[in-house]
């Protein structure tokens, strides 16, 4: 399922095993409990870096398991997904998502929900599925990706069922930096988390500031927002 | 303090004196009969907004703030969103000049203008400081910020804390134009008022499109402006 540890004061948690990492309700879950951890214990870190095993970072909604039961199951994924979003995007500090593999629909969304994401370029693929499957995607999920994607890039990315390789992705601003491989792109973000550490940044301002800078999101994806008071003058 | 100029058709408004020019009852009455007369000026056509010395200004007088907050931080911030109100309201095109550097409202300053140009002179900076310092920012400060930057560029401004010079400004697509120097800056910069200035513009128009493109900001900072459609065109 998925492991959390802690390295140098950073948070790295890893979605196991060689599978495709599709979100059911449990996947989620146990995502989400890992996400309430890190949160709890923000003080002691500088960052969270969200990465995977094998060669997806997650290939989507698990849509075996809902073609099991379609209408409740879909409800229950839907609304467990929209938890998860909200949950990346109330961490009281700085994520990243580390992609080493394919980030298809809702992991490719999942990957945006984060405030940096860097890219494995030798393998592996963003990929915004929905409109080949034949997927709407609900105003609450958008809003994630309109808030990350520079909306030069919007229609091409929604409309356009591209596939974008890392040196693609970071041409069009959806990814940070492409690294080598799996190892080089883990070993980047906990440099960059390492420097995090060193600004010492409150996480309920870092917060505060992160829900302010796309307050659309935090709406639809019922964040109720933080006000902070200044800390000193 | 400020001090306003007028060649030709352009208004050139300075931040003067020694110090960050932070932002205080003077200078904020100081900047705002200054803009009143720009604006009431029958043949202004355009204002650019620059500084004298290394800032252009370091944001709110936090030592004015200091000496009373339990109000003047909340004074502070209302005069700091008249400001921007101001500004967004001008009905001429606006060009900040920054030679100097700009933090955190005065950073938002600038993007509350139409266009940008910044010295390399002096590593002058666009800093955020806001995340360091343990602030949060505004809604109607942040509203303004979001309204100029790309989603990238909005994270590292903001939730970054990134201390920008002006290469790394433009390629990011803050400012238009970076240069050399501060003579060059705002040399470039009154150039393209001028360049602006000869369109002729209807300023009821201009003032209206500006608002209407960036319709967050004007709720925001609650900005009234009767809107008058086609005001020029007779048909």
């Amino acid at each position: 399922m998925c492991s959390l540890e802690k390295q140098k004061n950073i948070f790295i948690l890893r979605r196991t095993g060689h599978g495709e990492h599709r979100f059911n309700p449990e996947f989620m879950d146990s995502i989400i409990s890992a996400i309430a951890y890190v949160n709890q214990n923000a003080h002691q870190a500088s960052a969270i870096i969200v990465t995977n095993d094998g060669k997806y970072f997650s290939n989507g909604l698990d849509l075996e398991w809902m073609s099991h039961d379609k209408e409740i199951r879909t409800q229950a994924v839907g609304d467990k997904f929209v938890e998860l979003l909200a949950a990346v995007m109330s961490l009281k500090l700085p994520s990243i998502a580390a992609v080493c593999g394919h980030a298809c629909a809702a992991g490719f969304i999942f990957a945006l929900a984060h405030d940096y994401r860097f890219m494995r370029n030798d393998r592996g693929f963003l990929y915004m599925s929905e409109v080949d499957v034949g997927m709407t995607i609900p105003p609450s999920v958008m809003s994630v990706i309109s808030s990350k994607v520079d909306s030069r890039h919007l229609t091409e990315v929604m409309l356009g069922g591209l596939k974008y390789g890392a040196q693609e992705a970071l041409r069009k601003g959806l990814v940070d930096s492409s690294h080598e491989s799996p190892d080089e792109t883990l070993g980047a973000a906990i440099n960059v988390a390492v420097e995090f550490g060193k600004r010492k940044c409150k996480g309920e301002v870092y917060l505060g500031l992160r829900l302010g800078a796309f307050p659309e999101a935090a709406e639809k994806l019922g964040i109720r927002s933080v006000s902070v008071l200044p800390s000193r003058l | 303090m400020c001090s306003l100029e007028k060649r030709g058709n352009v208004y050139i408004l300075t931040f003067v004196g020694d110090g960050e020019h932070r932002f205080n009852p003077t200078t904020f009455d100081a900047i705002s009969d200054a803009l009143k007369e720009v604006e009431e000026s029958a043949d202004a056509a355009a204002l650019v907004t620059t500084n004298a010395g290394k800032y252009f200004s370091c944001g709110l007088d936090m030592k004015w703030v200091g000496e009373s907050p339990h109000d003047r931080f909340d004074i502070g911030m209302e005069k700091l969103e008249n400001m921007f109100a101001a500004f967004m309201k001008l009905s001429i095109p606006t060009v900040a000049a920054i030679c100097g550097h700009a933090e955190a409202s005065a950073f938002t300053l600038a993007l509350a203008h139409d266009y940008r140009f910044m010295s390399t002179q002096g590593s002058s900076h666009l800093y955020m400081c806001e995340l360091d310092h343990g602030f949060n920012i505004p809604k109607s400060m942040l509203t303004l910020i979001r309204s100029k930057l790309h989603p990238a560029t909005l994270r590292d401004v903001v939730l970054g804390g990134t201390k920008l010079n002006a290469q790394m400004a433009f390629q990011k697509g803050i400012v238009d134009a970076a240069f050399d120097d501060s003579v060059g800056t705002l040399q470039a910069a009154v150039k393209e008022a001028e360049k602006l200035a000869v369109r002729g513009w209807n300023r009821e128009i201009y003032r209206s499109f500006r608002l209407a493109a960036f319709p967050d900001v004007v709720e925001e900072l609650d900005i009234h402006v009767p809107y008058r459609m086609l005001a020029s065109y007779n048909f």
